[in-house]
This record gives structure tokens, sequence and C-alpha cells, in this order.
């Protein structure tokens, strides 16, 4: 079995062929913004991090900004900065480079101002998408996918239906030889123990586990209610009691294969299977994470329908409550509510979840994706030191 | 197929889930993988929400897809609403 791609030079296979515009810092936003003006088919990949961050938390940003500009679906990159962040745009610049595709940069500091960076920007990019329009999608094999899990305002048919779908299908890509790479760690409070169970390794476990209780104590040093934070209104609305009942039902989207590694967040994973990546479970946040950790697709379940989505790779929706299913057609995928009402097999249900996988992966539009839904949001985890 | 009222996520369950609302007096059927069973119900619930498949002491632990969910914080009688107002979880930091 074959999907179609863009091949990088690195090697990868990108499954889109985006140009994107990266700042650096949150103060060079403005520029990117005005480029991104001119130029609206471009990826905008603003946030607001980059600067007057220290230690693990400026080296997580960094890893993150860089893995988004490595993510295989972009075909080329301008780095948008001002010259005097904690991250300098040559640094991201450099890294990206790595991969080989196009990169350029943009120091706003350099320049008189808006109006000598614009035409310089523009140029960059305009070259960028002449070249990228000249890549043609060739075969490859579904080894070359990374499939991003995100599971967001879950209800009641999120464990019992579509998570375990997802789980399916995540399962079957596994088996074609792909990359599956799922997050949100204080959904995993409660139902650790079942992962600890599968690891590759002891080391894995430790990791995990290590995961979990930072986690559980950056909560507690906050002075915050996990249970509150974590179940919120409308999942308890929805029957949801308990975060271990969430976490019991959130797992089950990654299937049963064994845990071949715990990454941190934004980090690339060395090798195939399954994945845990440390992050949070706000959605722009755990989706900025999967993307710069390589994530090409994204599948995300949701009960009472989330409409996010990402810039970067298409997001395919996929919900077992059927009044979501009608309410929000514009923004679900895969209806699989049929399983909730007695009409289908679950693993019929997983089947055709990753039919439509192959399909988006294959070029065709997700909702979220048709809407241009999506943002970046890079993982903030320690104090602004200027 | 019938259509599942409620289901049972795993045999060593003492909830289960249902997939309708459902009114005091109502007998729910309900699916435990291909078995099903009927039950009285004793209290309206809604879609979604647990009811009690047997009877729960306080202070016993709550088991939803085969693992603990939760514990009881008072007695919960079989065929009654099991949620934020009698179960509590054991999650506390």
């Amino acid at each position: 079995m074959k999907i179609t791609g863009y091949e990088r030079p690195d090697g990868s296979v990108g499954l889109r062929n985006h140009v994107a515009i990266l700042p650096s810092v949150g103060c060079a936003n403005d520029v990117a913004v005005r480029l991104g003006r001119m130029y609206p088919n471009v990826a905008l990949l603003c946030h607001r991090q980059g600067c007057s961050q220290v230690g693990s938390d400026n080296d997580q940003t960094a890893r993150t900004l860089v893995g988004l500009g490595k993510n295989p679906n972009i075909a080329g990159v301008l780095v948008v900065g001002l010259g005097c962040e904690t991250i300098p745009p040559e640094y991201l610049a450099e890294e990206i480079s790595k991969t080989k595709k196009m990169v350029e940069s943009l120091v706003f500091n350099e320049e008189e101002g808006l109006m000598a960076a614009l035409p310089k920007g523009a140029r960059y990019i305009d070259r960028m998408l002449h070249e990228a329009s000249k890549m043609t999608r060739v075969p490859c094999d579904l080894e070359q996918i990374t499939l991003g899990l995100k599971c967001g305002l879950s209800d009641t048919t999120s464990g019992i239906a579509s998570n375990p779908a997802v789980g399916i299908a995540a399962d079957m890509l596994v088996e074609f030889g792909g990359t599956v790479i799922f997050g949100e760690t204080p959904e995993l409070i409660g139902a650790e123990h079942l992962l600890g169970k599968r690891t590759a390794s002891p080391e894995i476990e430790e990791k995990l586990y290590r995961a979990v209780n930072e986690c559980k104590e950056r909560v507690k040093a906050s002075g915050g209610d996990i249970q509150e934070a974590n179940v919120a209104p409308g999942n308890i609305e929805g029957g949801i009691t308990t975060i271990e009942e969430k976490s019991l039902g959130a797992i089950k989207k990654a299937g049963g294969t064994t845990l071949q590694g715990v990454l941190d967040y934004g980090e690339i994973p060395k090798g195939k299977g399954l994945f845990f990546m440390d992050s949070p479970g706000r959605s722009p946040d755990a989706l900025t994470g999967l993307n710069a950790s390589g994530a090409q697709i994204i599948i995300f379940p949701t009960g009472g329908g989330s409409p996010a989505g990402s810039l970067i790779s298409p997001v395919i929706k996929i919900t077992a409550n059927s009044r979501t299913a009608q309410r929000l057609k514009d923004h679900i995928d895969v209806d699989v509510s049929s399983v909730i009402n007695g009409e289908e097999l679950l693993v019929t249900a997983g089947e055709r979840i990753f039919q439509k996988l192959l399909k988006v992966a294959n070029g065709e539009l997700s909702k979220a994706e048709g809407l241009g839904f999506g943002g970046i949001s890079v993982w903030n985890i320690g104090p602004l030191c200027g | 197929m019938n259509k599942i009222k409620a289901i049972v996520m795993d045999e060593k369950d003492n909830v289960a889930t249902l997939l309708l609302r459902i009114k005091a007096d109502d007998q729910v059927q309900i699916a435990v993988g291909e078995r099903y069973f009927t039950t009285q119900v004793k209290e309206s619930i809604p879609y979604g929400h647990k009811i009690a498949l047997t009877d729960i002491e306080k202070g016993e632990k709550i088991i939803k897809y085969g693992e603990v969910i939760g514990r009881a914080i008072n007695d919960i009688k079989k065929g009654t609403h099991v949620h934020v107002h009698n179960i509590e979880s054991l999650c506390i930091l």
C-alpha cells in the first residue's frame, strides 16, 4: 500500500507543500503579518515566545520553533526576527537548514524599517512559492507517515467509541511501519499504569512516570486543582465524572502497541512506532507540539465538537456523538456514532478512519484544513526573566 | 443489531454508561460485549451518565473499563445515578 507525498532533501516526506513564515519572537509578528497579507496562501506561524525565557523553557521554545520549521509538510520557510531576541533568527534558520530545504531569514533590525524589510521578505517568499510549485507528489510508503493524535472536548462517547476506533487506525499505521505520537500528560493521570505496562524498556517506563509526576507537581505548586482543570464543566455535563475516567477513555486513542519512547515537547522521535509526548492538553499547544515533533497529519477525536485545526498539517475530526456530527457537519470528517447505535462494529469504524487518513494524506482537505483553522501556541514552562 | 441502551465496558465494571436518557422505573437494556441483560432504573439519569449495576458501599471503588475511576462517597443503590454527587476521584494531589 502506498500514499503520495513530496520528497524532501533529508529523506522525509511532506503530505502538504507549504511555504511558511516563522517569527523567531512574538515582537516580529507584526512584520510577519504584513508579509502574510501579501501572500495569504502562506502558512503564517505567529506565536508569542522567543525572548526573555531561560533554561529549559528557552530550550523548549527553541526546539519547538526549529521543529515547526523542519516539519516535512513545509517546503520552505522564511524566519522573521528582530535581531535582539534571546533565540536568534539566524540560529533557527541554521538549524532548519540542516534539512536542506529552502530557508531564508529576515532580520528587522538590519533593515531600515518595515518599508525596507517588506520587499526583501516578499522576494524571498515569492521565490520559495515558485520553487515549491514545481514540486510534485510521488509514491511513498506508509512508514513515512508520522500521525499525531489529540482528543478534545471529550464526552461519554469518546471513551466508548471514537477513541477506541482511532486506536484501531493508529495500530494499523504502526503495523505498516509508521509512527504515531500522542500527548496530553494531564490526561494520562489515572491511566499511566496501563501505558507503563507496555513500554519497550524500563527506562521508557521511568520517563513516563516522571513526566506524569512532574505534571502533578506543577499543578500542586500552583495551588490548582487538577480535577477542576481537567474535567471541565462540558465534560461533567457529558457524563465524565473523574480525571481517571477521562484518562482511561483518552488513552484508548493510542491503540495497543508497545510504547517506543517518551518525547520531550517538540522533540522529533528517532525511530518508528508509538511515542508519548509530554505536552499539555490545551489544543493549540498540543497541536503545535505534535507538528514540531514531525506529525504531518493529525487525527482528533472529539465528543462535543472542537473545531481546532493546524496551519501546518490537516487535522481530521472524528466523533461518535451523533448530535455533534449533525450540528457540526461542516467541521466533522468521520462520524462513528453508528458504533454507539449498535449499527457498526468498532473494528469497521477504525478501518473507515484509516481509509480517511490515507485519503487526506494523499491531498483531500480535512474540514478544519479547508476552513483554514489553526494557530501556533508554544508551551511555555518557565518564568519571563526579562 | 439491537440499539444499545447502555454499555458496560468491561466484565469487571460495577457501572454502565447510558446511551440514551432514562426515567425512573424504566427497564434499561445493557450490553456487555455480546451479552445483554436488563435492569430496573430507580431514578432519571441523563444521556452519557453512569448507572450503578449493583449496590455500592461508601468507600468502595467504582470500576469502569476494568479499572478504578473513583470511590463512592455515599452508599449507592443499584439502578441509581453515579456521578459527581456521590463519587470522588482518587487522584488527590
